[in-house]
């Protein structure tokens, strides 16, 4: 909690609401945990003029040198979004944005064409190797192959030769634009069309970059795949697009992580993920999102304004998404599975953490068509300091989805009484054979779970690490092994600072 | 009365029956011992007519009635009756309701006459002795917040109310102390006679020391792989599993 | 939809000229302060317009249908025949009765005789007519018409209803039945808008009984709104039965008031209608308080039944629990939104809500959007939605006990619904339900 924060709360108040000396000193550290990945880097932009109009999709498709269909696709995008109304029943506020004082296009100064890694500008290098994420293959994350993008535009892509070899393709979405037009006319927009919503169409009118997945039939991913995101120009709204692709029978699983710089200025983050998983095939997708979530006051942070989607379009196919989002100040996202195939699988597993004045309000949307179809949703959501969290999931079995089972469980954690906890589950049952069971709880740390841990000698605050990480085990075995780590480590600085 | 003639069954695609035989004629009292996941109590559910079982092969033949055919109900009306492992709660569901409407179906499939409300309850108040229940478990709802103790010796007490001609215990001395265990033991001895057979699924002797099997089998991974008197049990009380396996080459 | 708006339009022309009607025929009382609260409503409802299913509150529920009918405001003193009144009474308590004719108060029909001259059940406009203080003091403050156009619209119609002031220290001896009938009698579908007021003194008991019906096949709406203030201590149970005709349009909303330690406890019953929407908002506005909520509808044919519950938890050491069930058979689409707020000073509260619900047929549909919205960190709350079908288990116990697989069905159904009828305290009522909603199951 920020002093100025603290201030207006009368000291005899403030010990009843906070109760110990030491609790409070916790607190108090918790909330005033700084972002660690706040820093720029100064490096040659390319942008675009400020604004958004047809001739700046017309400037962004020419940059990236798009075959036609992709720029008739975009504009007619953007015709419909300027048609569309921003939508307003998330529980978030924000002030309103003005989509005219943003750029739409900023890419790091490419001096020539890249022959191989190791001609990526060393800032860049150094970028990536700051955050953690080298893309040099020698220093590489064990057994992930990376696709760092920054500022929308992609970097550079690892072990992509090494891929190849089983015939999986994974590059950025400019890449596959160039070289593999068919699957990107055949795919984009078949999960999320740019009909679907103001910030689908949005991103599909001015979308930059991303990452493109393919994976051959009967194909398993040798590796994790994984995007890296960071945004870093300024003013800059960043849009990029995943599509990801597994045929009959493949298997991957998929990693995105995310970071942006401290600026006092709110930035737009307006992604899109597509899933296709035909016949058998199994895709899971993690997520550890840590956009700048804004400072103590509630001032800058990104707007996260995100559409993910998969469908299961065939037999026996199964999507699995997996997020911890502890970053943004504002989130707006719900990653769904349309399970179309007979006996497909959708699951969603989240933690969301916010802090100071962050607000989230995200969940899932798992729409039962197939026969047999099962989801499963598990979701954590944790307020701290002045946070609003929500969750908001849709659970709809069609009239012919026999036998369709769902669990729900969607718990929710306060960390003193200052923020809010908000559930809205839907469900709608068309289908009597369905089996439908929704449960949500709200609770807070126990004092005696606390207590219990201080007598056996552990500190209040990683106390209420070892609790909180606890509460979201569920979650967490669900990320692969690397990332349930950092998601940890990411939790407790998250919560630096924050209890009650 | 029951002829099991190498049936086969498995749950989700995982084969747990691999081929069982087993003959119980009239006033005989079996006794089917195994270690945990042999398939007892698959066997048992088999038996019963639970839907979420796959037939592989196999028949099974109830005096001479293909069973296997039968819906649950019509075994329990043909005089099957299972004592259930976990026998399930019933919210909102009478026992005395539950047990009347119970008698009364099984006895107009026999042909008999339906007992009225005092009938019923002249019946139940006698059987009830039979295993030491207290009446007021009569109005409360099948099962609901009964002790571990109360369901089993409740499953007993329908037994003695419906009379089956076979009766199937399912692991009926699991979670009991050794009074409700004497008890229950009483009840089932109390009702058996020439023209009743008892399958008893049990994982340890201790319930064969109550009830005394004139046959016993063990079961290994889905098969009948020994079978013999009542000193098998204490032989493998003795013994454990493990010999047995070894006897008949079977992984443990 | 441009169709929705001419309707809207439409309607909101039929308020203001109906309104203008039911003030000429007002007389003096149009002199009264009520009536500047009617003419607010009646305001503010041209401004809301209907409901539509963009409005998140209605989102599965479309109005529209309704309003295709020609409304003409209900005959305010139709003849009824004492005996047509006795099949809607209960064994037992046919001498408590308060009879609501097309939303007025019958003195004729009306048997319940009280001695107490502090009790007061009576006519509501009667008591707008006395000024009397509680009136004056709760009447149309609690149900909202700024926000809520049903509760506009009632309360722009609000001649007459039911008041019911039991001062402090009084237990009632018997259950007061409010018995509503809507009698139509042209072609036109009449609009009932009971009102009921009841103020509960402090430390005082009382058990309340609303039923709504039909004498008469008909596409009426009843639109009825009531307002039951707790004080300090008191204990009611408020049972609400909606048994109107198959064809009939029911909205109501019910709005609780509590003050410390009062025990509120709700029986929502819906049998009857063809769209059915019930409103029951529940505020917690004083320390230990509770509130027990509970609901039953069965539906059949084309039925549509939805219910909003929503449970303001303003103050810390409240509990609420809340229970609905429905059976949905047919084509029939059920609702439930169950709302469970708790504010920022509502430290220790316990707020317990499941809805559960069985779908007999494909062609049934039922939404439930069970919410929490929490703002207090030392709080236990839960909320849970099934939906499904009887639980299987059970069905092959039965079964294997040799119960047939219909009758089991029929015994689990019941069971299911038993549930709910179990926790009504009144037993008159109890026992009628209970061989009402089995005569459903044995059909």
């Amino acid at each position: 909690m920020s002093d100025a924060a603290m201030k207006e709360l009368p000291k005899s108040d403030y010990d009843d609401k906070f109760g110990s000396q030491e609790q409070q000193e916790t607190i108090e550290r918790i909330t005033k945990s700084e972002y660690k990945w706040g820093w720029t880097t100064d490096i040659e932009m390319e942008t675009a003029p400020k604004g958004l109009n047809e001739e700046i999709i017309h400037f962004i498709s020419q940059k990236k040198n798009e075959p036609a269909f992709m720029l008739e696709w975009r504009l007619k995008a953007f015709r419909h979004w300027q048609k569309m109304e921003e939508p307003r029943w998330p529980n978030v506020q924000y002030n309103n944005i003005d989509y005219q004082n943003a750029y739409y296009y900023a890419a790091p100064k490419k001096q020539k064409q890249l022959k191989s890694l190791d001609e990526v500008d060393p800032k860049l290098r150094e970028t990536f190797d700051k955050l953690g994420i080298s893309i040099t293959e020698q220093k590489r994350l064990t057994g992930v192959a990376v696709d760092a993008v920054m500022d929308s535009v992609s970097v550079a892509t690892t072990f992509k030769a090494e891929l190849a070899k089983h015939g999986i393709i994974f590059c950025s979405f400019s890449e596959a634009v160039q070289n593999h037009p068919e699957l990107v006319k055949k795919y984009i927009g078949s999960v999320v069309p740019y009909t679907d919503n103001f910030y689908a169409a949005l991103n599909s009118a001015v979308f930059s970059d991303g990452s493109f997945c393919y994976i051959p039939k009967g194909v398993r991913c040798p590796m994790e795949l994984s995007t890296y995101f960071r945004i870093n120009a300024a003013n800059t709204g960043q849009f990029e697009r995943t599509l990801i692709v597994a045929e009959e029978g493949a298997y991957v699983s998929y990693l995105e992580g995310c970071t942006a710089p401290m600026r006092d200025e709110n930035q737009l983050h307006a992604a899109v993920v597509e899933i296709v998983a035909h016949k058998g095939a199994e895709v899971k997708y993690s997520t550890v999102q840590n956009w700048y979530p804004g400072d103590a006051e509630g001032k800058g942070g990104i707007y996260n304004f995100v559409t993910k989607r998969g469908i299961c379009l065939d037999d026996n196919a199964k999507i699995s998404w997996t997020q911890v989002e502890t970053g943004s100040a504002v989130t707006w996202k719900y990653p769904s599975v349309i399970l179309k195939g007979d006996n497909t699988v959708g699951e969603f597993y989240s933690v969301a953490l916010t802090n100071n004045f962050q607000q989230a309000d995200t969940g899932t949307k798992m729409i039962h068509l197939g026969k047999n179809t099962r989801s499963t949703i598990i979701s954590k959501g944790i307020s701290a300091g002045k946070s609003q969290n929500s969750y908001r999931g849709l659970v709809r079995v069609g009239k012919n989805a026999e036998n369709a089972r769902n669990f729900s469980q969607c718990d929710s954690l306060l960390i003193g009484d200052r923020c809010g906890a908000h559930t809205f589950p839907y469900l709608e049952v068309h289908n009597k054979s369905a089996k439908i069971e929704h449960e949500a709880t709200t609770s807070k740390v126990g004092e005696d779970q606390i207590f219990y841990c201080n007598q056996r000698g552990i500190s209040t605050e990683d106390a209420i690490g070892i609790i909180v990480n606890g509460y979201c085990k569920e979650v967490f075995k669900e990320l692969p092994m690397e990332f349930a780590v950092e998601a940890q480590k990411l939790l407790a600085i998250s919560l630096e600072g924050s209890v009650g | 009365m029951l002829e099991i003639k190498n049936l086969e069954a498995s749950i989700e695609g995982n084969k747990i029956l691999r081929g069982i035989d087993l003959k119980v004629n009239a006033g005989e009292v079996h006794a089917i011992m195994g270690p945990n996941g042999s398939g007892k109590s698959t066997l048992a559910n088999v038996l019963a007519g639970r839907e979420e079982y796959e037939i592989d092969g196999g028949e099974v033949l109830y005096n001479g009635d293909d069973l296997l055919d039968m819906s649950p109900e019509d075994r329990a009306r043909a005089g099957v009756f299972m004592a259930f492992q976990y026998p399930v709660e019933i919210p909102g569901v009478t026992n005395a309701h539950f047990l009347k409407t119970a008698l009364n179906e099984i006895r107009e499939a026999r042909g008999e006459e339906k007992l009225d409300a005092v009938e019923f309850l002249a019946l139940v108040k006698e059987r009830m002795k039979l295993v030491e229940l207290d009446q007021k478990l009569l109005n409360r709802s099948v099962n609901e917040g009964f002790s571990g103790g109360e369901k089993k010796r409740n499953e007993i007490f329908q037994m003695a109310v419906l009379e089956p001609k076979l009766t199937i215990m399912d692991e009926t001395d699991s979670g009991l102390d050794i009074d409700a265990l004497r008890i229950v033991s009483n009840g089932v001895n109390k009702l058996k006679n020439p023209n009743s057979a008892t399958l008893v699924i049990t994982h340890y002797q201790r319930l064969l020391n109550y009830i005394v099997p004139d046959f016993v089998h063990v079961l290994v991974n889905g098969r009948i792989v020994e079978s013999g008197g009542k000193e098998l049990a204490l032989k493998l009380e003795e013994h454990g599993y493990d010999w047995v396996k070894e006897a008949n080459n079977v992984a443990a | 939809m441009p169709q929705r708006a001419i309707l809207d339009h439409e309607f909101i022309d039929w308020t203001k000229s109906s309104f203008q009607l039911l003030e000429n025929g007002l007389n003096g009382s149009a002199r009264l302060p009520f009536h500047g609260v009617r003419k607010a409503a009646v305001a503010q409802f041209a401004k809301l317009g209907l409901p539509t299913t963009r409005d998140e509150e209605w989102k599965y529920t479309n109005v529209l249908p309704i309003f295709k009918n020609q409304f003409a405001l209900a005959n305010q003193e139709p003849v009824v025949a004492k005996n047509a009144i006795d099949a809607f009474g209960f064994e037992g308590l046919r001498d408590k009765m308060i009879v609501l004719v097309n939303g007025r108060f019958s003195k004729e029909l009306s048997t319940l005789a009280i001695d107490d001259s502090t009790v007061k059940v009576g006519s509501l406009s009667d008591a707008i007519a006395r000024g009397e203080k509680a009136v004056q003091e709760h009447l149309s403050r609690y149900a909202d018409f700024n926000s809520e156009p049903f509760v506009a619209l009632n309360t722009a119609f609000t001649l007459d209803g039911t008041f019911i002031h039991i001062p402090d220290d009084i237990s009632m001896p018997h259950p007061i039945h409010l018995c509503h009938i809507v009698v139509a009698e042209d072609a036109a579908a009449a609009i009932a808008s009971p009102r009921t007021l009841m103020v509960v003194g402090k430390n005082s008991q009382v058990h309340l009984i609303e039923s709504y019906h039909t004498l008469e096949e008909s596409a009426h709406l009843t639109n009825a709104v009531t307002e039951v203030v707790l004080e300090q201590g008191a204990t009611v149970e408020h049972i609400k039965m909606q048994l109107e005709s198959k064809s009939a349009y029911h909205i109501a909303a019910s709005t609780v008031h509590q003050a410390e330690k009062s025990c509120f406890s709700s029986v929502n019953i819906d049998l009857g209608g063809a769209i059915v929407r019930n409103n029951l908002n529940v505020v917690l506005n004083g320390e230990n308080a509770e509130s027990h909520l509970y609901g039953f509808f069965r539906t059949t044919g084309s039925q549509l039944i939805d219910n909003h519950t929503f449970i303001d938890h303003a103050v810390p050491n409240c509990e609420s629990n809340e229970l609905y069930k429905g059976i949905l058979d047919d084509s029939s689409k059920g609702v439930f939104n169950g709302k469970v707020l708790v504010r920022q000073d509502a430290q220790k509260t316990n707020a317990f809500q499941e809805s559960k619900c069985l779908l007999l047929t494909d062609d049934a549909v039922m939404y439930a959007k069970p919410q929490l919205e929490i703002f207090a960190d030392d709080v236990k709350c839960s909320h849970g939605a099934t939906v499904g079908q009887l639980d299987e288990d059970a069905q092959f116990y039965l079964r294997s006990r040799g119960i047939g697989e219909e009758k089991a069905n029929s015994i689990l159904r019941h069971a299911f619904a038993s549930d709910i009828f179990e926790r009504i305290e009144v037993a008159e009522v109890r026992d009628m339900l209970e061989s009402l909603v089995f005569e459903h199951f044995n059909d």
